[in-house]
């Protein structure tokens, strides 16, 4: 359509209300095949399943809503989850900077191997996670049996819900870190260095501010993606209520018990938190391009 | 002394990455083969297991293929035309990303389900979604939307749109365009993407689970399959499934880190 459009052109250059004419033609050109497509497909995959889920919310009207979003089984599943996600969001934030910083400035045998296998939390099924995060975790397991005789529970507890989100959370941070490093030169520290100050003050007023905005991008990113886990969770938890039960292994609970209305409820929370957390890492990564600008 | 800090450092970090991600990737291998392969042989030919391997390769075959025609869509979209609401054209196809898998699959059940939207209606026409194959395909999609579109779009605008107006002024038509210049041109980034797609539609579980009703050997996916032999302590059974599912994982991994190279070369 568009190419007779552009022939079309050249043919008649001066015919003014020709000219008019294609405008619209132009316009209309513009709703072609692939925005079609992109249009229809969104409403159906993405829009039309979310309005449905705001709309089964609101027919149960505030109170109702209110009563169920705040129970003391689903304040007590935020908690969990919330607390323990921004735990293991921030325990990553150091380590993942930390590794990241190791991956792209020393040099050392298996370098390659360990960067790629950096992402195996992505390539990995949840499920599998789970399983092998519950062995591993275990009492007889190949880390957990260091930690039973102390009498710490690992899988099955908490803490296992807190290793799950560990391991799932990680690349979020080394991945979103690692280019901004590699941009960064070194001769800033050097020059840092040269005139006199100490490491730690390099450290502290050289090369942590640039790199506040990508860490806290990517402590939010892994936040976000703990705080909505289900597949390793479910497996190294017990899913019992008021000890290691999150708000999307609830959901999947309130849904197995033909409990619609209470899976609805928290299943909108569970949304409204991560359209506000996509808005903050918005933020913060338009944060982090000013920074790089300069 | 510059060196030991050096050491001390690479050591913290291989050391957490060896307790949170290369321990627990090991046990996996360990797991599934420490008793030999005989028992992991029993357990990958029994017929639940041999029906969820083509359970998930069905889904991933209708899901890869249709993410494919939308996100080469949608990316063509957003890198060819400036129009306003772009930027939050992006982050909507982002949107499955930041949205937990178990309340997606939530969505299709409140949509598809008995009592949901399109129930009654997909009752008196003898059509099932939830609890069958299509709900698991409409999951699947749903949170493997996104990949496509996002390596595909960063390809594209790197072109530029010069060569295509080329073709177009030389009489190509846009079916000869798309064949001709655009795919040979973002041909790596569109194979990233639909690797993405494929790793994340064989191994989704969350979503899939929720939407499934996990009928073993009727709607039970590999991944599904892992959680519920473990959950009966069929652990053999369970490992056998992780192993070829992390396997498939480790494929992936390699495959990333040569198409990544020939993203960077072109």
């Amino acid at each position: 359509m568009a190419g007779n459009y552009s022939i079309k052109m050249t043919e008649f250059p001066s015919e003014r209300p020709l000219a008019k004419e294609n405008k619209i033609k132009q316009l209309l050109g513009k709703i072609s095949i692939p925005w079609t497509i992109t249009i229809s497909y969104l409403i159906l995959i993405l829009l039309l399943p979310i309005t449905a889920l705001i709309t089964k919310s609101i027919t149960l009207g505030f109170d109702e809503f209110w009563r169920i979003a705040t129970s003391k089984v689903a304040m007590s599943a935020y908690e969990v989850s919330f607390v323990t996600a921004f735990i293991a969001a921030l325990i990553n934030g150091v380590m993942g900077t930390l590794i990241a910083w190791v991956l792209v400035r020393y040099q050392f045998p298996g370098k390659k191997v360990i960067d790629a296998a950096v992402d195996l939390p992505f390539a990995l099924p949840t499920s599998v996670a789970g399983l092998v995060l519950a062995t591993v975790y275990s009492d007889k397991g190949w880390i957990g049996q260091f930690f039973a005789p102390f009498g710490i529970k690992i899988a099955f507890t908490r803490l296992g819900v807190f290793v799950a989100m560990l391991f799932i959370s990680l690349p979020f941070i080394v991945r979103t870190l690692q280019p901004v490093l590699q941009e960064m030169e070194s001769e800033v520290e050097e020059a840092s260095l040269s005139l006199g100050a100490s490491e730690w003050q390099t450290f502290w007023r050289v090369i942590l501010p640039p790199l506040l905005p990508p860490i806290l991008t990517g402590v939010a990113l892994g936040f976000s993606r703990a705080v909505g886990e289900y597949g390793s969770v479910v497996i190294v938890s017990s899913g019992i209520p008021f000890k290691d039960l999150i708000a999307p292994v609830l959901v999947f609970q309130r849904l197995e018990q033909y409990d619609i209305a209470g899976a609805t409820v928290i299943g909108t929370v569970l949304l409204i938190v991560s359209l506000i957390l996509l808005l903050l890492i918005n933020l913060l990564q338009q944060w982090g391009r000013r920074y790089a600008v300069k | 002394m510059q060196l030991n800090k050096h050491y001390l450092l690479i050591g913290v970090a291989v050391g957490y990455l060896g307790l949170v991600l290369f321990i627990p990737g090991a046990a996996v291998f360990y797991q599934a083969f420490h008793l030999g392969v005989k028992p992991f042989l029993s357990a990958v030919t029994t017929r639940e297991f041999i029906e969820a391997v083509k359970l998930t390769v069905i889904i991933a075959g209708i899901t890869v293929p249709l993410n494919v025609i939308f996100g080469l869509c949608t990316a063509w979209v957003i890198a060819r035309n400036q129009f306003p609401g772009r930027a939050l054209l992006m982050s909507i196809i982002d949107l499955p990303f930041s949205v937990s898998a178990v309340v997606a699959g939530l969505m299709i059940v409140l949509l598809y389900g008995r009592n949901g939207w399109f129930g009654g209606f997909l009752e008196n026409i003898g059509v099932k979604i939830v609890f069958a194959l299509p709900g698991m395909v409409i999951a699947t999609i749903f949170v493997t939307l996104p990949f496509v579109a996002r390596e595909v779009i960063p390809v594209l605008e790197e072109m530029g749109s010069e060569q295509e107006e080329a073709a177009r002024s030389l009489g190509a038509s846009d079916w000869q365009i798309f064949w001709r210049v655009i795919l040979p041109n973002i041909r790596w980034g569109l194979l990233y993407g639909v690797l993405l797609t494929n790793s994340r539609a064989m191994g989704e579980f969350g979503a899939v689970s929720v939407v499934s009703g996990s009928i073993l050997g009727k709607t039970s996916t590999l991944p599904i399959f892992v959680e519920q032999a473990y959950k009966n302590y069929q652990t053999e059974a369970a490992f056998g499934a992780a192993v070829i599912l992390a396997l498939l994982g480790v494929v992936t991994l390699v495959m990333k880190e040569i198409l990544e190279r020939q993203v960077h070369h072109n």
